[in-house]
């Protein structure tokens, strides 16, 4: 199986090739806390893995609202999410 | 004009605007609504307020109207969600932009901003427009709202009676609702936009169906509301699909996607073959919009009128009935201004601008 290395949040992560970015950002906190936040600043996380809850919003590239459960990780590619407000 | 009594059909911005002027100057207003309060096109548009300099009936009745909603917009922006965030019109080429620097003059002749923009300025305000355009138009005055909002904040004004029922017919001195009942009043306005056919059948009025998409939150993706120059040449060309780039900042950071015209099509369905072509003309002007994802489509229906100039008074052949629709795609606008000109021709008091253009008897062969 194929390793290839994301930049989750600037960090270097090593993940499977067939993985998704929602797959990629659970393994490499190990324990999954928020990832975005809510409009009215609650936080919020991935919930349903298959593209239906909008939960899973992150930056990818640069582009704002990417689904994490529907992206397929690419190599070099940069992944943004929030990680609270003392992270 | 004391306690006369009026029956609003249609409590859409045009309706509401009509209520809230009648009823400020003494009418007693029972509105009609089968719906809710601010739906329909009113729900389904992109809330623009924008003075057009295209033909002199459509300046004078969206100068006025766009004063109107400044005065509303800023004594009350959180309820009308008044973003006073102007239009640039956008050039295309040299000619286009001869185009706009000859409109300036207008503008500033009924003294309203204009501003001729080069290319410099036109990528300083909006960066995310595609490269090699010459310049483009921007109108300060402008204004971007929420118009079901702000119909259901006017309805509230008047104290007046709602209910909610479709209307079978109109009759001499009153209408008759779809339950049978009949009500009885002085006058009745019909405001029911693409609908108002189905009471007064030989109107001149055609629906003309839209798309329109909305972002997730992006904000200062764009600072204006964004259209090209041809917009309204596109709008206009009658009987012919069109599509014209015209992107518009919420208030939220979302981004309202149009726009596209279609006429005699009659089920709402999202068709994608035409939505399509309203994205990619909207890719060639911006195409940054493709990064963007968005989280909803949804159309509605234009009240387009042969000469595209609304139908703003009482019906030549049909005694207390009074008309205000046909405003086409600018019915958020022009709906201040007409509710003025309504009450005013209503009220035999002198209207802020000439009534002729707007009068539903020029499309009536005197009889
Ligand atoms: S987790 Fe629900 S849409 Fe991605």
């Amino acid at each position: 199986m194929a390793t290839i290395t994301v930049f989750i949040n600037n960090h270097p992560y090593a993940c499977d090739a067939s993985t998704s970015v929602a797959g990629a950002i659970a393994q490499a906190t190990h324990q999954l806390g928020a990832t975005r936040q809510s409009v009215h600043g609650m936080p919020r996380t991935m919930l349903c893995g298959m593209g239906i809850c909008f939960e899973c919003r992150v930056t990818i590239n640069g582009n704002a609202h990417q689904l994490a459960c529907q992206t397929p990780v690419e190599a070099g590619m940069h992944i943004t999410y929030w990680e609270g407000a003392d992270a | 004009m004391s306690h006369a009594h009026v029956i609003i059909i249609g409590g859409g911005i045009v309706g509401s605007a009509c209520a809230h002027r009648l009823a400020a100057t003494g009418w007693r207003v029972t509105l009609i609504e089968r719906d809710t309060i601010g739906s329909g096109a009113t729900a389904a548009g992109m809330g623009q307020v924008v003075a057009l300099d295209d033909s002199p009936a459509e300046f004078a009745l969206t100068a006025d109207s766009q004063r109107r909603w400044h005065a509303l917009g800023q004594a009350n922006p959180l309820v009308h969600e008044y973003t006073p965030c102007g239009t640039i019109w956008v050039a295309s080429d040299d000619e286009e932009l001869a185009m706009a620097a000859a409109k300036v003059p207008n503008y500033h002749a009924a003294g309203l901003h204009a501003e001729l923009l080069d290319a410099a300025a036109l990528y300083r305000h909006e960066p995310n427009l595609r490269p090699g355009l010459p310049g483009g138009l921007r109108i300060a005055g402008d204004a971007v709202v929420y118009p079901s909002r702000s119909a259901a904040w006017l309805w509230q004004q008047t104290g007046g009676t709602l209910i909610h029922a479709e209307v079978s017919a109109l009759h001499a001195g009153g209408v008759t609702l779809g339950d049978g009942r009949h009500l009885s009043a002085d006058a009745v306005v019909l405001a029911t936009g693409s609908r108002a056919r189905d009471l007064v059948p030989a109107l001149p009025i055609r629906p003309k169906k839209g798309h329109l998409v909305i972002t997730d939150r992006y904000p200062d993706f764009i600072h204006h509301q964004v259209a090209e120059m041809g917009y309204v040449k596109n709008a206009h060309l009658t009987d012919v699909d069109s599509v014209a780039f015209n992107v518009q900042p919420r208030a939220t950071g979302q981004i309202l996607i149009g726009s596209c015209r279609q006429y005699d099509i009659h089920t709402p369905e999202v068709d994608p073959v035409m939505l399509g072509q309203m994205l990619q003309r909207c890719l060639e002007f911006m195409p940054a919009l493709a990064t963007l994802s968005s989280i909803r489509v949804w159309t509605g229906y234009r009240a387009a009128t042969p000469d595209g100039q609304p139908l703003i008074g009482p019906h030549p052949h049909q005694p207390g009935l009074w008309l205000a629709t046909g405003h086409e795609g600018l019915g958020i606008t022009t709906s201040l201004g007409t509710a003025d000109l309504l009450a005013a021709l209503m009220n035999h008091t002198p209207p802020a601008i000439d009534p002729t253009p707007y009068l539903p008897s020029r499309f009536f062969s005197a009889t």
